[in-house]
């Protein structure tokens, strides 16, 4: 393994070194080191680049590591992940991907994600996105997920993205059976001429399902994003999505909600606020003895915390 | 000691919300400045905290001109600030803002008790987020928390009594003995409230932007009281608590 993808694997998921249990480490493409365990398996797909991640109904507690890391410029990563996640499991999801560039050419990290979510099965999905390097190349990571949860199953799924990557652009459609849940808390800082967008479209399709999309993010410099969430209720449902931006300089942030209810007892909410640090904000912590640099490093600090 | 000389605030160009102020606040004092609503109290309290600029005057704090000095520099020096209407931040903990307040990495037990003496319980509070989840008798008590562990030698408070009327006046009023037996600095309160005036070493009558009244409190206070024991000053509320 190549002290850049060490770095990275640092960054991404706080690995040092082999993690202990399931994991899959891929390099510019490559496997650069993988282990299954007694629950869960690891095979690499037969049609198409990626791997199958079959986790065994009842498994409690296991991590699994699985980041992907692009070490150079001119990479053009594309890599099916499907993870099938048995009846009842209870498991931890360390994904995220670091690109790193040193010349003038981009790379990029296309992931697709599937996710079937056995009943009663509960997932926490931790994904963190960075970019590093000297190249003027552009890192570039586009991540598609694709979830499916059976009754009773719940997702959360945290991401995180907060510098150095050039353009992303975030797809997500997930569909939920009876008693479904999922929990999107997604942190992203844009600088420069960045571009990050996200689309989140679930469907809730079973009785009293439930999701909860949450967006914090900052703007700055001539950086862009845009945030589009769309909730189907399509039977009694709870939906609640929920867009908070801090933007700065010349950056730009649109909010863009789309809520259909379906049926009388699909109950959806939108929240987005879109705005500047609050001047009172700045002012509190600057008479607590901060200057205004740190009173607003500190109000971004805790905002994507 | 904190010296205001000729202190005036205009808006609009013409009109005036403070009118050449002047006065000492001599150290290790309680000074409650009071006045009718719109007489220009928040605006001062302001002025001395280097939120808002002085359209002319000067203002000296232990002899040094801090007229330009900006809001982080004269915290720096050793003025503390409780908003009258605190401000909420998303992601920021209770924890965090005394810590920021205390300057220093703080003992578990220390930040604590700070919320222990506003009356909060500290194992409920101390890791919740100043958002709008917190009430405004929640925030203004979390905001009294935060000049506590400041621990500087000029404290203002803008209307602590706002918002707390769950909370005992006493507790209140031990908070500010204890400032000032602690940290032996002055206490500058702009508040309405009998009580707080009560216990104040000096009073301050401002009104229409001017200082109409000055002195201690056995010689202010009555004058400022109506025979029925209602202050000339007071809010509707106050008069009712």
């Amino acid at each position: 393994m190549k002290g850049v993808t060490k770095k990275l694997l640092e960054l991404v998921s706080d690995l040092v070194g082999d993690p202990k249990g399931a994991f899959n480490i891929r390099e510019d493409g490559q496997c650069a080191g993988r282990q299954s365990t007694e629950n869960i398996q690891i095979n690499t797909k037969k049609d198409q680049p990626g791997i199958d991640i079959i986790v065994q109904p009842d498994t409690k507690g296991e991590t699994i590591y699985i980041p992907a890391c692009i070490t150079h410029s001119d990479v053009d990563d594309l890599v099916y992940n499907d993870f099938y996640i048995g009846d009842g499991a209870e498991v931890t999801i360390v994904a995220g991907c670091g690109v790193h560039t040193e010349g003038e050419e981009s790379s990029q990290h296309n992931g697709v994600h599937r996710f079937f979510i056995g009943k009663n099965a509960r997932v926490l999905y931790l994904e963190k996105h960075i970019g590093i390097g000297e190249g003027t190349g552009k890192r570039i990571i586009n991540p598609k997920t694709y979830v499916e949860i059976e009754d009773g199953g719940y997702m959360e799924m945290n991401s995180t993205q907060i510098e150095g990557v050039d353009s992303t652009n975030r797809f997500t459609k997930a569909a939920l059976k009876q008693r479904a849940k999922l929990v999107v808390k997604e942190k992203i800082m844009t600088h420069d001429d960045q571009t990050a967008e996200t689309n989140f479209e679930v469907d809730l399709n079973g009785e009293d399902s439930g999701a909860d999309l949450i967006s914090r993010s900052v703007a700055k410099d001539r950086s862009r994003q845009m945030f589009r969430s769309r909730i189907n209720g399509n039977t009694r449902c709870t939906g609640h999505s929920e867009c908070d931006a801090i933007i700065m300089d010349q950056g730009v942030v649109s909010a863009i909600p789309e809520l259909t209810a379906n049926h009388v007892d699909s109950a959806l909410i939108h929240e987005a606020a879109i705005g500047k640090i609050a001047g009172e904000q700045l002012i509190k912590l600057m008479t607590l003895g901060l200057t205004d640099e740190q009173a607003e490093a500190k109000i971004i600090e805790g905002f994507l915390k | 000691m904190l010296e205001l000389q000729n202190i005036s605030v205009c808006v609009e160009s013409s009109r005036e919300i403070l009118k050449n102020i002047n006065f000492t606040l001599d150290d290790s004092k309680f000074i409650v400045i009071t006045g009718p609503n719109g007489g220009g109290k928040s605006t001062l309290a302001k002025v001395i905290a280097g939120i808002l600029p002085p359209t002319s005057g000067k203002i000296l704090l232990d002899g040094k001109d801090i007229t330009n000095s900006s809001i982080t520099e004269r915290a720096k020096l050793g003025i503390g600030f409780a908003f009258q209407q605190p401000v909420r931040f998303k992601g920021i903990t209770v924890r965090d803002l005394i810590t920021l307040a205390a300057g220093v990495p703080l003992e578990e037990s220390q930040a604590r008790s700070y919320l222990r003496d506003v009356g909060l319980c500290a194992r409920e509070y101390i890791d919740r987020e100043v958002n709008a989840s917190l009430s405004g008798g929640e925030m203004k008590r979390i905001e009294i928390a935060m000049v506590m562990a400041r621990k500087t030698k000029l404290t203002i408070f803008d209307e602590p009594e706002a918002g707390i009327d769950l909370w005992s006046f006493q507790n209140l009023i031990n908070v500010f003995k204890q400032l000032r037996s602690e940290i032996q600095g002055t206490v500058l309160i702009i508040s309405h409230q009998e009580r707080i005036l009560d216990i104040a070493d000096e009073i301050i009558v401002l009104s229409g932007g001017e200082v109409t009244a000055r002195g201690a409190k056995n010689g202010i206070l009555p004058e400022l009281l109506r025979i029925d024991g209602e202050c000339n000053f007071c809010c509707e509320e106050a008069k009712l608590s």
